[in-house]
C-alpha cells in the first residue's frame, strides 16, 4: 500500500464515480458517444422568446422536467442527476453517501416569472414595495428557497446523505474545478476518505443571456448554431451560453483500493492563481494563467514534459483563446505544438459554473477510453494560435496525464492535473 | 503552541456603529449603547444603516469605485481595513501569495429598471418579450459584474492585489462558517500560510429584504433586542449593512514577520441540522457540547439573527449552560447575513485581545466580569446551517 501517498506524502485522491449531463444528453454514455463523434449540442433557444436578442442560440438543457421551472429547480435537477450517476458508479449508498459535498453552482436570484407573479398578485400603483407585502403573505417556502444561495446544496446533502455543512461556491467559470479542488484538499487533510464534488448550472435565463450579451461575450453566429462555438478559430466571436452538470466521487486511493472499487483516474494536482488586472479581461501577459498551470503541475509533482493532453478552457472568445495559447506556449515551450489540446466547449458551449467539473469528467474519460474528443468547427484556424487542437474529428491516443484549465471572470483561475494511474 | 496554530492578525469591521476595531470596541463596551436605526425608509421594517464612509480611504481609484455597487464596495473596504490592520496592505510579496475566501451573496439589482418592468407588466401579457425589450436597452452593461457573487473577491484582487488564490462561498451564514472553517483547516495543514476571510452585506435594498421576507423572516413593528422578538409581529430578523474581514495566519508566519496577534482561532465547527425533521434544538445543543467549552464562566459572542426558531433553539441551549454569558451583537448591528460569523469571530478576538468582556447588550443577557481567555463565537443560521468557533488568548 506504499503507493497510496503522493510525492508530498499526502493521500492520493482517486475518482471512483463520474456523472454528467449536458445539452448532448443525460449520462456519460450518451455524452461520450456524442463528444467523440464531434456532435454539437448547440441549438436555437426555445425556452423564451428571442425578440430583440442579438444571440438566439445556446446549449441549454431543454429535455429535463425542470427545464422550464427556473434556474434553481433546473440547477438542482442537473446536480442531482449527475451525482446520482457518480455515486451509483462508485458503489456508495445513494442515500447515505457519508462524505462532504462541494457544489459549484450559479448565484441565485428570484426568477422573473416569480417576480411578475408576486407583483401582479399585489395592489398599489407601480409601487415595488408591494412585492414585500405579497411576500409577507406567502404560505409556502418554495419561492424563498429558490432565492437562498445555500438551498440547492442543502437539498442535495439531504438527498444523498452527505455529511456536515455542504459548501456552495463560485469562482465564476472556474467553479467546477474549485469544487473538485476543495474535495481533494479535504481528503488530503484527512478530514474525509470520500467527497462529492459537483458543478451544475441551469441558469441560462433571458436575463443571464442579456447580461453576457451586454458584455459582448457571446457568439452571435445564430444562423448555424452547431457552428457557433469555434475555439481557436480565426473567426471565433464569443462563447455560447450553456447548461449542464458533472459530479465526481473523490476518494482516497487507499479507501478505494481497500474496498475494491474501480479507480477511474487520479486527481494528482490542483493549482490556482487570482488575476488583479480587470473584472472581465485577463492580464495581457497571461501571468496568472501561467502561474495557475505551474501551481497545478507543482502540486501534482509533475514536470511540464509529463503532460500528454490538455483539456483547454477554450471558450471561443477572442481574448480567452489568445491568452490561453500564450499561457500554454509559455509553460510548455516548443513542445506545445505537439501536445494535443482540445476544447469540449466547441460542442457543448460554456456551461459556466459546471464547466470545470464537466471538463474534468471528460478528461478522465479521455484517459480511460483512449480517445481524444475533437475541437469541432475548426475550419478557419487562427494563424496566431499554433496548437494541435484535435481538429474536427476525434483521435485514438493513449493518454496517461491530462491538464484541464478553467479561467474565470473576476480573475479566478484553477487548473487540475489528472492521471490514468497513480504516478 | 504550534507553528501552525491559526492566529488572527488583522480585523476589518464596518457596521451602523462605524468602522474599524477601535470604534467597535469603544462603542460595544459602552453600557447601554443604543443601536443606530432607520425605521422610516423601509417601514414597516427597520434596518441598521451603513455609516458615512469615505470610500477613497480604502479604494483609491474612482474608476474602481464606479465598477462596484455598494455591497462590493463595502466588502472591498472592510477587506482593506483588515489588511491595513494586519500591516499587510500594499505589501506586494505578502498580498500576491495571500489566499482568500469570501462569503458572498449577490449584489444589488437596478431597482429603477426592475420597477419599470414590473409596472409595464401590469398591462402586458407578453411579459417575456417585455423583459427582452427592457433588459436589452436599460441594463447597464457593467451592472452584472457589480452583482456577481464572486466579483467581491475579484474586486479585492484588483484593488488590494490579493492574488494567491480566490474562492467565494455562498449560502447565507453558513458561507461565513465554511469560509473560516476551511481557511483555518488550510493553515493548520500547511496548505496556506496567510489568508483573508470575510464577507459583507448591504441590506438597504428592496431585493435584499425580499430575500428574507419570502420566508416570512423579517421583524415588523417597534424595534426590540435580538433575544426579545419571539411573539412579536413578523419573523424576528432586523437586518443591517456591514462587513467583517479577518486576516488569518499560521503562528509561524505571523511571528516571522512581526505581526501583532489578537487571538488564536481554536476549533471551528460546522453543521447542517435537519430542521424540517425537527432536529434543530437537539443539533444546536449538540454543537455546544462538541465545542469543548472550558469549565469556567465563558463569554459567547452570538450571531443570533432573531429568527424565531433558530434564536429560540440557541436561547434554550444557552439557558441550559449557566456559565455562558451570551452577547447577541445583532441587537446593535442588525443581521449581516454572510458576514455574521466573521463578525462574531472578530468581536470574540477583540474581547480576548483587550482582556475584557462586553457589557450586556440587553437586559436579558447574563453579566460577565472576568478576563476572557477564551470566547465562543456562534452562528445559528436563520434558515439553515450552524457554526461555532472558540477564540483563545494569543499566548
Amino acid at each position: 500500500m506504499a503507493d497510496t501517498k503522493d510525492h508530498m506524502g499526502r493521500p492520493l485522491v482517486a475518482v471512483t464515480g463520474i456523472g454528467m449531463v449536458t445539452s448532448l444528453g443525460v449520462g456519460k454514455k450518451d455524452n461520450w458517444a456524442a463528444l467523440t463523434s464531434g456532435t454539437s449540442g448547440i441549438h436555437p433557444i426555445t425556452r423564451f422568446p428571442v425578440d430583440q436578442l442579438s444571440t438566439r442560440i445556446s446549449g441549454m438543457v431543454d429535455f429535463l422536467p425542470s427545464s422550464d421551472k427556473g434556474a434553481s429547480a433546473l440547477t438542482y435537477e442537473l446536480a442531482e442527476k449527475a451525482a446520482h450517476e457518480a455515486i451509483a458508479e462508485s458503489g456508495f449508498s445513494l442515500d447515505d453517501f457519508g462524505g462532504p459535498l462541494f457544489l459549484a453552482s450559479p448565484p441565485m436570484e428570484l426568477d422573473w416569472h416569480d417576480r411578475f407573479s408576486l407583483y401582479n398578485s399585489g395592489k398599489g400603483d407601480g409601487d415595488p414595495d408591494r412585492l414585500l407585502e405579497v411576500a409577507r403573505g406567502l404560505t409556502s417556502l418554495d419561492l424563498f428557497e429558490t432565492a437562498q444561495f445555500g438551498s440547492i446544496a442543502d437539498r442535495l446533502a439531504e438527498r444523498f446523505g452527505a455529511t456536515g455543512l455542504p459548501i456552495t461556491l463560485s469562482t465564476a467559470c472556474a467553479s467546477g474545478a474549485t469544487a473538485i479542488q476543495l474535495g481533494v484538499e479535504a481528503i488530503r487533510r484527512g478530514e474525509a476518505d470520500r467527497a462529492l464534488a459537483i458543478g451544475a448550472d441551469g441558469s441560462a435565463t433571458a436575463e443571464a443571456l442579456i447580461r453576457f450579451s451586454l458584455l459582448s461575450a457571446l457568439s452571435t453566429s445564430n444562423d448555424d448554431p452547431a457552428k457557433a462555438s469555434k475555439p481557436f478559430s480565426k473567426d471565433r466571436d464569443g462563447f455560447v451560453l450553456a447548461e449542464g452538470s458533472a459530479a465526481l466521487v473523490l476518494e482516497s486511493l487507499e479507501s478505494a483500493v481497500a474496498r475494491g472499487a474501480t479507480v477511474l483516474g487520479i486527481l494528482l494536482g490542483c493549482g490556482e492563481k487570482a488575476d488583479d488586472f480587470h473584472r472581465t479581461r485577463s492580464k495581457p501577459d497571461a501571468s496568472p494563467a501561467i502561474a495557475a498551470v505551474r501551481a497545478a503541475l507543482a502540486d501534482a509533482g509533475l514536470s511540464e514534459d509529463r503532460i500528454e493532453y490538455i483539456n483547454a478552457h477554450g471558450t471561443s472568445t477572442p481574448e480567452n483563446d489568445k491568452m490561453e495559447h500564450l499561457a500554454l506556449s509559455t509553460v510548455f515551450g516548443e513542445r506545445i505544438r505537439s501536445i494535443p489540446v482540445s476544447s469540449n466547449k466547441s460542442m457543448i458551449g460554456h456551461t459556466l459554473s459546471a464547466a470545470g467539473a464537466i471538463e474534468a469528467a471528460v478528461s478522465l474519460m479521455t484517459m480511460r477510453e483512449g480517445v481524444l474528443p475533437p475541437t469541432i468547427n475548426y475550419d478557419n484556424p487562427d494563424p496566431a494560435i499554433q496548437l494541435d487542437v484535435v481538429p474536427n474529428t476525434s483521435r485514438t491516443a493513449q493518454v496517461g496525464t491530462v491538464l484541464s484549465n478553467s479561467f474565470g471572470f473576476g480573475g479566478q483561475n484553477t487548473c487540475l492535473v489528472m492521471a490514468r494511474e497513480p504516478v | 503552541m504550534n507553528p501552525r496554530d491559526v492566529v488572527i492578525t488583522g480585523i476589518g469591521l464596518v457596521s451602523s456603529l462605524g468602522e474599524g476595531t477601535d470604534v467597535h470596541w469603544q462603542k460595544l463596551t459602552t453600557p447601554g449603547l443604543k443601536p443606530v436605526l432607520d425605521t422610516g425608509r423601509f417601514a414597516p421594517y427597520t434596518v441598521h444603516p451603513l455609516p458615512e464612509i469615505d470610500w477613497n480611504l480604502q479604494i483609491a481609484k474612482r474608476g474602481d469605485q464606479r465598477q462596484m455597487e455598494t455591497w462590493q464596495r463595502l466588502g472591498t473596504y472592510a477587506a482593506g481595513l483588515a489588511l491595513d490592520d494586519a500591516g499587510i496592505k500594499g505589501d506586494e510579496a505578502l498580498c500576491s501569495t495571500m489566499d482568500m475566501v469570501v462569503a458572498a451573496g449577490g449584489g444589488e439589482r437596478d431597482l429603477a429598471v426592475d420597477t419599470a418592468i414590473l409596472a409595464a407588466s401590469e398591462t402586458r401579457n407578453d411579459r417575456d418579450v417585455l423583459l427582452n425589450e427592457k433588459l436589452t436597452t436599460e441594463l447597464r452593461p457593467t451592472l452584472f459584474l457589480a452583482q456577481l457573487s464572486n466579483l467581491l473577491a475579484g474586486n479585492i484582487s484588483i484593488v488590494h492585489k490579493v492574488t494567491g488564490s480566490s474562492r467565494t462561498f455562498m449560502g447565507e451564514e453558513g458561507a461565513g462558517v465554511s469560509a473560516l472553517e476551511t481557511a483555518a483547516a488550510r493553515i493548520r495543514s500547511g496548505q496556506s500560510t496567510h489568508m483573508l476571510v470575510g464577507g459583507a452585506f448591504q441590506s438597504e435594498h428592496l431585493d435584499m429584504l425580499l430575500g428574507y421576507e419570502m420566508g416570512g423572516y423579517l421583524h415588523r413593528g417597534p424595534w426590540q433586542p435580538v433575544w426579545a422578538r419571539q411573539g412579536a409581529e413578523g419573523g424576528g430578523i432586523v437586518t443591517g449593512s456591514g462587513g467583517a474581514f479577518l486576516v488569518l495566519e499560521s503562528r509561524e508566519h505571523a511571528e516571522k514577520r512581526g505581526g501583532r496577534i489578537y487571538a488564536t482561532l481554536g476549533p471551528v465547527l460546522s453543521a447542517r441540522a435537519r430542521r424540517p425533521k425537527g432536529e434543530l434544538d437537539a443539533a444546536v445543543s449538540a454543537l455546544f457540547d462538541k465545542a469543548g467549552l472550558p469549565d469556567q464562566d465563558l463569554l459567547a459572542v452570538s450571531a443570533a439573527s432573531g429568527a424565531h426558531a433558530a434564536t429560540r433553539a440557541e436561547q434554550k441551549a444557552i439557558a441550559a449552560r449557566p456559565r455562558l454569558a451570551a452577547r447577541g451583537f445583532s441587537t446593535l448591528t442588525g443581521h449581516l447575513k454572510e458576514a455574521q460569523f466573521p463578525f462574531a469571530v472578530a468581536l470574540a478576538a477583540l474581547a480576548v485581545h483587550h482582556k475584557a468582556g462586553y457589557p450586556a447588550f440587553d437586559a436579558s443577557e447574563r453579566p460577565f466580569a472576568g478576563v476572557p481567555e477564551k470566547v465562543l463565537a456562534t452562528a445559528i443560521g436563520y434558515h439553515h446551517f450552524e457554526g461555532m468557533a472558540l477564540v483563545c488568548a494569543a499566548d
